[in-house]
């Protein structure tokens, strides 16, 4: 089936919805989700939004800019992040008059609290700046940008899955879906595309994503040839429930959680010694797998599934149960315990990815150091790349990255729309969508997906964690490479068209084998310590050498790298410490 | 342990009527119900469809009834379903909603009957140059409503159905309610015609099934019966007479 929209929107997450609402308001709109919007995974954040209101303790949007800039290590680009602190506080008003919920303080303002690497003047200490609606910010801010999009009338098609861009002559031209209720292959013609499709953590075995978060937009994208940026940056949060990986959100230890180790020690004070537990998210990992590795883990056995202990027992009676009460309900439905009475049994766990789409201010696509764009072709959101959040991303920086470059893109695209006709659309433009789906369904029998999916995670975790070396990303760029070649033999088990799941999960596990050799290549490549990125074997910081941002193309079972600079048009880069 | 997992099973395309299907998965008492679809899926029988994302109980995707409750898969340890080797966990897809395939149900009337509320702040007036000011005591009166995943569980939960298929369901009024009971709204009169009415609120008998399989906590049936009274006490107001089907 065929479709024509000025504006085709794929994925219904934060990002994906706020852009809507700016493109609908003059260009015919519509939204593809492959999931019904509201189980984005957008709806999963739990700590916070940051805007410098100043509702609780003097605030600047200059303090907010620079603790982005540092808490990426540098590799923020700084008038990115000067606009997403200054947008902030507009943004966050805008999801308050639109019916968000916020939590709220004594004189009936939005509530804000603290987070890790949020400070006061330049790094004084730490800073209330998260506005929060309990521990469910994230679902509030999905629902409401649903209930806008309701309001506002804006064209949803509820699972259909993009398996395939459009691009002709530096042109994006639509997008190839299939629908999950028919298994029927769609065409979407449009004069602007926007990827929205969010994170892609379970490239790794634990993390604190959903199934859905298999980077389907990069990894479209990459197989025609858009580089992606920064890729070796993939932030692991460090606390994890154990061995699940769902998270415990940064805003238990912002209302005065402790992390311990078997000694009961306070640890962090060795690590930051000023913001101490609320220090970056990269080195509260570390800190977390060093003080395993030293034997200091709870069970001490220094195996790299050991933990640590989240504490909470101490803090105010209903504190747990009024601002964080899904993290309570979390560890006594998956632990059995109450975090009032015992501490919480935590593990870095994969999270968050600072690289992605490279995109410039307004969201458009840029695929060289010249700032070459493709006509039409914007993203936004988890799966784009501004750089905003470069080495490391701050807490309660995403949701605020999703309102701000969500908008931003989705003005510059109904303006661009306006000057450009529809396009013509190649009668195969669907063929290679088609012959990809033929060879999973032709009826031979080959191995089934399972395995190679948990011996990808496996590999990720193992060897591009939270420390890397060498040898160890090596071999996990091995076994991608290797895993890549046995995909061409795997088949599927269900041959029906409605709801065929098989083949929809076999079409992303390709996506994650994509990234993670991208992931792989970029972090073997990049030989220094920045950020999320850390080497046992370089483990300094060098911005002789490596003060850029990495540009990734796929080609073929190889990935070619290219580098370009970073913007530090306003501070200098410095060492961090905290 | 090994448990088995009795699934009823229906694929449009060669089904004329659902069938049951039996696994044997190895679980751990403490895994999630619906790591062991995920086992199943993965390495037994790749052609068994459920919806899923989050696993951990905030998308709302995989609501199904489990030993003839309507839970979420991923929010259900198989310690709560079963004790020992061979126990049987029989799992169905939700009611009251048409089965697309296997455990999978179309939502649209569902999702068609939440927007039926206008489920969006209303309000007019000029918006302040900053934040609308709410104290916390006027925001908790409608917190646990804003919880809802719209996940569907009280929707198969609720008896009403049975009957009548029209009634707007628990769901959609409790997401009236979060808006009407919201200080900052001022769209009461523009649902009334949606809420006040036989297949509206009225057709609440309080079974409390809805409440009792939320898995969000919302206090569905008590939202309901407040917004009954809402709307008890507008009528009055006005001297006209509320819309159940009882009177004309
Ligand atoms: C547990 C958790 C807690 C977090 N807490 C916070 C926090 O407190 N503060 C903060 O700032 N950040 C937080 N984050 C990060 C933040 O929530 C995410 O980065 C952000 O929500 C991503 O939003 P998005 O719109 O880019 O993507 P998502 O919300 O993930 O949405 C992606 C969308 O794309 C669609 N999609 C994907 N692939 C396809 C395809 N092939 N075809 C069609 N549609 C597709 C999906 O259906 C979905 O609608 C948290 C993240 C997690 C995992
Ligand atoms: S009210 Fe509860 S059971 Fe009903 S849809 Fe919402 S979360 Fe699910
Ligand atoms: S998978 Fe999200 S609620 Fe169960």
């Amino acid at each position: 089936m065929k479709h024509e929209f000025e504006c085709v929107i794929v994925g219904s997450g934060g990002a994906g919805l706020y852009s809507a609402l700016e493109t609908s308001a003059g260009a015919k709109t519509a939204v593809l989700s492959k999931l019904y919007p509201v189980r984005s995974h957008t709806g999963a954040a739990q700590g916070g939004i940051s805007a410098a209101l100043g509702n609780r303790e003097e605030d600047k949007p200059e303090w907010h800019a620079f603790d982005t800039v540092k808490g990426g290590d540098y590799l923020v680009d700084q008038q990115a992040a000067m606009i997403l602190a200054q947008d902030a506080i507009q943004a966050i008003y805008d999801l308050e008059n639109r019916g968000l919920p916020f939590s709220r303080t004594t004189d009936g303002k939005i509530d804000q609290r603290r987070f890790g690497g949020h400070t006061k003047a330049f790094g004084q200490g730490p800073v209330r700046r998260a506005c929060y609606a309990a521990d469910r910010t994230g679902h509030m801010i999905l629902q409401t940008l649903y209930q806008q999009c309701i309001k506002n009338k804006v064209v949803f098609f509820d699972e259909f899955q993009v398996i395939d861009v459009i691009l002709e002559a530096k042109t994006c031209k639509g997008v190839i879906a299939i629908e999950l209720a028919t298994g029927e292959l769609h065409t979407f013609a449009a004069k602007s595309v926007l990827f929205a499709t969010g994170g892609f953590g379970r490239i790794f075995k634990i993390t604190s994503n959903a199934f859905a978060n298999t980077g389907d937009g990069p990894a479209v994208l990459a197989r025609k040839g858009i580089p992606l940026q920064d890729m070796e940056f993939f932030q692991f949060h460090p606390t994890g429930i154990k061995g699940l990986g769902i998270l415990i959100t940064e805003a238990v230890r912002g209302e005065g959680g402790i992390l311990r180790n078997n000694a009961g020690e306070r640890f962090m004070e060795q690590y930051a010694p000023t913001l101490l537990d609320l220090a970056p998210r990269d080195m509260v990992s570390r800190a977390i797998m060093t003080e395993i590795a030293a034997g200091r883990g709870m069970r001490g056995d220094k195996k790299i599934d050991d933990y640590v202990n989240l504490d909470a027992t101490h803090l105010a009676k209903g504190v747990l149960e009024a601002k964080l009460p899904d993290i309570t309900d979390f560890c006594k439905t998956y632990l059995g315990i109450d975090p009032n009475n015992t501490p919480i049994p935590v593990l870095p766990t994969a999270h968050y990815a600072m690289g992605g789409i490279p995109t410039d201010l307004h969201g458009r696509v840029v695929v060289d150091e010249k700032g070459s764009i493709i006509e039409g072709l914007y993203a936004a959101g988890e799966c784009a790349c501004v750089s905003v959040h470069g080495a490391n991303r701050l807490g309660t920086n995403s949701l605020l990255d999703l309102v701000v470059f969500g908008r931003r893109a989705g003005i510059h695209i109904g303006e661009y729309v306006k000057t450009i006709d529809f396009p013509a659309i190649p009668s195969d433009a669907a063929a290679d969508a088609q012959t990809w789906i033929d060879r999973l369904t032709d009826g031979k029998t080959g191995p089934h997906g399972g395995h190679m999916a948990e011996e990808m995670q496996t590999v990720m975790m193992e060897n591009i964690g939270v420390y890397r070396n060498e040898t160890g990303m090596a071999l996990a760029v091995k076994t991608i490479q290797n895993l890549r070649d046995r995909y061409g033999d795997v088949r599927v088990q269900d041959f029906s068209k409605p709801f065929n799941t098989d083949l929809l999960e076999l079409i992303e596990l390709k996506n994650m084998l994509d990234l993670a050799l991208i992931t792989g290549v970029s972090s073997l490549y990049r030989k220094e310590s920045r950020g999320a990125h850390s080497r046992q074997d370089f483990p300094d910081r060098d911005d002789d050498n490596w003060l850029k941002h990495t540009l990734a193309t796929l080609k073929g079972d190889h990935v070619n790298l290219a580098y370009k600079p970073v913007d530090t048009s306003i501070w200098e880069p410095k060492p961090r410490a905290y | 342990m090994k448990i088995i997992l009795k699934i009823e099973r229906f694929n449009p395309e060669t089904d004329t009527e659902s069938r049951f299907q039996e696994y044997t998965v190895e679980v751990a008492p403490t895994d999630r119900l619906l790591d062991a679809l995920i086992t199943i899926k993965q390495f037994q029988d790749g052609t068994l469809g459920f919806r899923k994302s989050c696993a951990h109980g905030v998308c709302g995707s995989d609501a199904m009834r489990i030993n003839g409750k309507d839970r979420l898969a991923c929010k259900t340890l198989v310690k709560e379903v079963a004790d020992a080797d061979g126990d049987v966990v029989e799992i169905k897809p939700l009611r009251h909603l048409p089965v697309q395939r296997d455990l999978i149900v179309d939502q649209t009337v569902f999702f068609d009957k939440y927007k039926s509320i206008q489920p969006f702040l209303i309000n007019d007036e000029p918006v302040p140059a900053k934040e609308r000011i709410q104290s916390q005591e006027e925001r908790m009166k409608f917190d646990d409503t804003t919880n809802c995943i719209l996940c569907a569980s009280c929707y198969s939960a609720c008896p009403i159905f049975d009957k009548n298929k029209n009634f707007l369901g628990p769901a959609a009024l409790s997401q009236g309610y979060r808006f009407i009971a919201d200080s900052r709204d001022k769209g009461f009169e523009n649902r009334l015609p949606e809420l006040d009415r036989p297949d509206g609120v009225w057709a609440c008998q309080n079974h409390f099934k809805c409440t009792e399989a939320c898995p969000r906590w919302i206090k569905i049936t008590k939202r309901i019966n407040q917004t009954k009274k809402m709307i008890q006490n507008h009528r009055k107001r006005k001297g006209e007479s509320i819309n159940d089907g009882t009177t004309d």
